[in-house]
C-alpha cells in the first residue's frame, strides 16, 4: 500500500513535470519577441503610472498633457480617431467638454438651401484636424507630414519611452553631421534628423495648478495623454484581465484536483 | 420497422426520438464518451483539442469583428479603431482575434511537433497527416489575408509582397498575379476579395477539422511509445479521464494567452501597423507575422526570385510526403535514439529559420537562412528515408500497460 501511494506521487509530478515543460515552451515565444524589440539600442526606460499589472492613467496629468496638446501639438498635429465626448474618460465634466469643443470650428452640411456652413464643434464632433487635407498639411510644414497622433504610442517602437525621449532629446548635431534642409538633430529618432521642431521647452504652456511646467514634465503629461488616446481602454482591460486569470487559476485547480481523482483508480 | 429494439435505448425519450430518426446520439456516444484513448497519451495529447476550441473561439469573434468591420481603403484602418474604442467589448474581441491568431500557431505547431516527434503520421494514419498539412496551408492563407484587412502600413506591403511572388512564375505570372489582385497594385478590389475569402476558410478549415478528427478515430489515437493498442487494459474512455485533461490543458493555457491578450495584446503585433496603409511610404523592414517567418527566411536566402518561391512553397509541399520518406517501422523517436535528435534538431533549426526570418537578410542572418534551409530539406530527403538501415533502435515494449504500470 504505502509503496503504492509512492508510485502515485511520482507519476503526479511526471504529469507536473511534462506541463510544466509545456508551458515553459509556450512561454518563450512572447519573450523571443519581446526581446528583439528590446535589444537594439539603448532606449531609456521611464517609470508610467500605467505600466505594470495594476497600473491606472493619472487623470490630473492626462487632463494637463492635453492642454500641451491643445497649445502646441494640435497646431499641427491631427488626432481624428478621437471625439471630444471621450475626454469625459479623464474627468472632465459634461460643461467643461461642452466649452473645449466650442472653441473649434467644423464644416458641416449641406443645409436646406444646398450650401456648406460653419459651426461651433459639439461634443460628438471628432478632434478637429488643423488642416483641410493632406496637401496642405505638407506644403505649411516644408513638404514632411505631421502624422496623426491618435495611436502613436502604439504605432512607435518602444511607444511611450520613445516618444518621451524624442521630445526631449533635441540637441545641437554633432560636428561632421550632416544636417538636411529645414531638419533638426534629436538623439532619438532613426538617422538622428527629424523634420519637427522641437515643440516643447521649459514653461511653453503654463499650467492651471501648481504643478511645475520645465520640459520634463511638460512631455511627461502629454506622453501620458497620448498613452491614454490611444489605449482609452487599458484600466478595463486590465481590470477584466486579472478577473478572468484568477478564473482560470481556480477553475483550473479544481479540474487538477478531479483529475488526480479520477485518475487514481486507473493508476 | 426491422429496429424496433433501439427505440428505447435511453430514458430521455426525446433522445429516443432523435436517435430513431438520425443516430447522432449514439454517434456522439461513440466518438466522445465511449472513445478508447491510449491510457499513456501525454498533455501534448490535448492540443489538438486546444487547437478545435481556438478555431471556434476564432469563428466567434471574427463573426462579432465583420459585423462592424468596413473593407474599404479609406475606411478599414478607422472602422478597426472604432472596434477597439466605441463598440461593446470591441478591443476584447479585436484582441482576442489578433492574439488568437498567433496563440492558433503556437498550438497548432506544437501539435505537428508531437505528430512528428511520435511517428503520428505512419501507417495507418497517413490520410491524417495529409489532411493537417492541408489544415496548416488554409491556415496559412486565413492567417495571412486576415494580416491584411486591418490596412495598416505592413498590411499593405506584406500584401504586396507575397502576391508580388506570383509575378515570378514564368509566362503567366504577370498575369496570375493581377488576377489575384483584381488590380495592377494591391488595392480596394484585393481588400475586398481579401474579405471575402478569409471569411469563408475558416469555415473550410472547419470542414477539414472535421474530417481530420473522423480519421484519426478510425484506427484510434497514436501514443508516447507508438505501440499498437493490444487490449482493452491499454485503453481508457475519453469520458471522463481525457476530457478531464484537456480541461486541464485548456485552463493551463487560459492562463497563458490572457496575460497576452489583456497585459500585452501588442506584444506579437508590428508597431508599422498602427500607421495606416501609405503605398508612398515604404517601411523600413517588411517582416512577416512571426509564425509565417521560417517561410520568409528561406524564400530570402535565394538570390533568384522565381528559385526563392520554388523552395519555399516546396517547404510546405515537402510536409506531404513524410509519411512514405521516412522508411522505419518505428514510429516514436523514443525508442530512435539517432532519429530522435536529428528530429529535435530540425525544430531547432525551423526555430533558427522563424528568427532569421525577421532579420534583415544579410551577413550572418542570411547565412544562418541558407544553412537552415539545407538542413530543412536535408532531414526530408537524406535523414528520414536513410537513417533506420544505420540506427540500432530500442526494444519496444510488448504493449501499452507494460510502460504504464512500471
Amino acid at each position: 500500500m504505502y509503496f503504492q501511494n509512492n508510485k502515485k506521487i511520482f507519476l503526479i509530478s511526471k504529469d507536473f513535470f511534462r506541463l510544466f515543460l509545456i508551458i515553459f515552451l509556450i512561454s518563450l515565444l512572447p519573450l523571443y519577441i519581446n526581446a528583439k524589440e528590446s535589444s537594439n539600442t539603448e532606449m531609456p526606460k521611464h517609470d508610467w503610472s500605467f505600466k505594470g499589472v495594476t497600473g491606472v492613467f493619472d487623470n490630473a496629468s492626462v487632463q494637463r498633457g492635453f492642454k500641451v496638446y491643445r497649445e502646441v501639438c494640435a497646431v499641427c498635429h491631427s488626432m481624428n480617431l478621437l471625439y471630444y465626448r471621450d475626454l469625459i474618460d479623464v474627468g472632465f465634466t459634461e460643461e467643461e467638454i461642452k466649452v473645449i469643443s466650442s472653441e473649434y470650428k467644423v464644416i458641416d452640411g449641406p443645409n436646406e438651401e444646398g450650401s456648406m456652413y460653419e459651426r461651433p464643434a459639439i461634443p460628438s464632433d471628432r478632434f478637429v484636424d488643423p488642416y483641410l487635407n493632406k496637401e496642405e498639411a505638407r506644403i505649411s510644414n516644408n513638404g514632411s507630414y505631421p502624422p496623426d497622433l491618435s495611436v502613436i504610442t502604439k504605432a512607435r517602437k518602444y511607444g511611450v519611452d520613445y516618444l518621451h525621449n524624442l521630445l526631449m532629446g533635441y540637441s545641437e548635431p554633432p560636428e561632421n553631421f550632416e544636417l538636411g534642409d529645414g531638419m533638426y538633430y534629436n538623439l532619438w529618432i532613426e538617422g538622428n534628423q527629424i523634420a519637427m521642431p522641437q515643440p516643447l521647452y521649459d514653461e511653453s504652456v503654463e499650467y492651471d495648478d501648481k504643478t511645475p511646467n520645465d520640459l520634463e514634465q511638460l512631455s511627461r503629461d502629454l506622453v501620458t495623454f497620448l498613452a491614454w488616446a490611444a489605449e482609452p481602454e487599458l484600466e478595463e482591460r486590465k481590470n477584466l484581465g486579472i478577473k478572468v486569470i484568477l478564473f482560470f487559476i481556480l477553475f483550473g485547480f479544481l479540474v487538477f484536483l478531479a483529475k488526480i481523482r479520477l485518475w487514481r483508480e486507473i493508476n | 420497422m426491422n429496429e424496433p429494439i433501439n427505440k428505447k435505448k435511453y430514458k430521455n425519450s426525446f433522445l429516443n426520438w432523435i436517435e430513431f430518426r438520425l443516430p447522432i446520439i449514439s454517434y456522439f456516444e461513440k466518438e466522445y464518451v465511449d472513445y478508447p484513448m491510449p491510457k499513456n497519451c501525454n498533455y501534448f495529447w490535448s492540443f489538438g483539442a486546444l487547437a478545435t476550441i481556438i478555431l471556434v473561439v476564432m469563428i466567434v469573434s471574427g463573426i462579432f469583428l465583420a459585423f462592424n468591420y468596413t473593407p474599404h481603403v479609406d475606411m478599414a484602418f478607422g472602422s478597426v479603431e472604432r472596434i477597439m474604442r466605441d463598440v461593446n467589448y470591441g478591443w476584447l474581441l479585436r484582441y482576442i482575434h489578433s492574439n488568437g491568431a498567433s496563440f492558433f500557431f503556437i498550438v497548432i505547431y506544437i501539435h505537428i511537433v508531437r505528430g512528428m516527434y511520435y511517428g503520428s503520421y505512419k501507417y495507418p494514419r497517413e490520410l491524417n497527416w495529409l489532411l493537417g498539412v492541408f489544415i496548416y496551408l488554409l491556415m496559412i492563407a486565413t492567417a495571412f489575408m486576415g494580416y491584411v484587412l486591418p490596412w495598416g502600413q505592413m498590411s499593405y506591403w506584406a500584401a504586396t509582397v507575397i502576391t508580388n511572388l506570383f509575378s515570378a512564375i514564368p509566362l503567366i505570372g504577370e498575369g496570375l498575379k493581377m488576377w489575384l489582385l483584381g488590380d495592377y497594385t494591391v488595392g480596394n478590389a484585393t481588400l475586398n476579395r481579401f474579405f471575402a475569402l478569409h471569411y469563408v476558410f475558416p469555415f473550410v478549415i472547419l470542414g477539414v477539422v472535421g474530417l481530420h478528427v473522423a480519421a484519426v478515430h478510425v484506427h484510434g489515437s497514436n501514443n508516447p511509445t507508438g505501440v499498437d493498442i493490444k487490449s482493452k487494459k491499454d485503453t481508457v474512455n475519453f469520458f471522463p479521464y481525457m476530457i478531464i485533461k484537456d480541461t486541464l490543458a485548456f485552463c493551463v493555457f487560459g492562463v497563458v494567452i490572457s496575460s497576452v491578450i489583456f497585459f500585452g495584446p501588442n506584444l506579437m503585433a508590428e508597431v508599422d501597423n498602427y500607421i495606416p496603409a501609405d503605398p508612398l511610404v515604404t517601411p523600413a523592414h517588411i517582416v512577416p507575422n512571426w509564425y509565417l517567418a521560417p517561410f520568409y527566411a528561406i524564400l530570402r536566402a535565394i538570390p533568384d526570385k522565381l528559385g526563392g518561391v520554388v523552395l519555399m512553397l516546396g517547404a510546405i509541399a515537402i510536409l506531404f510526403f513524410l509519411p512514405w520518406v521516412d522508411r522505419s517501422k518505428i514510429r516514436s523517436c523514443n525508442y530512435r535514439p539517432l532519429f530522435k535528435w536529428f528530429t529535435i534538431l530540425f525544430f531547432v533549426n525551423f526555430f533558427a529559420l522563424g528568427y532569421v526570418g525577421m532579420k534583415p537578410a544579410e551577413g550572418l542572418y542570411l547565412l544562418i537562412a541558407r544553412i537552415g534551409l539545407l538542413y530543412y530539406f536535408g532531414y526530408f530527403i537524406i535523414i528520414a528515408p536513410f537513417i533506420h538501415r544505420f540506427e540500432k533502435t530500442k526494444e519496444l515494449p510488448a504493449s501499452i500497460s507494460d510502460v504504464f504500470s512500471k
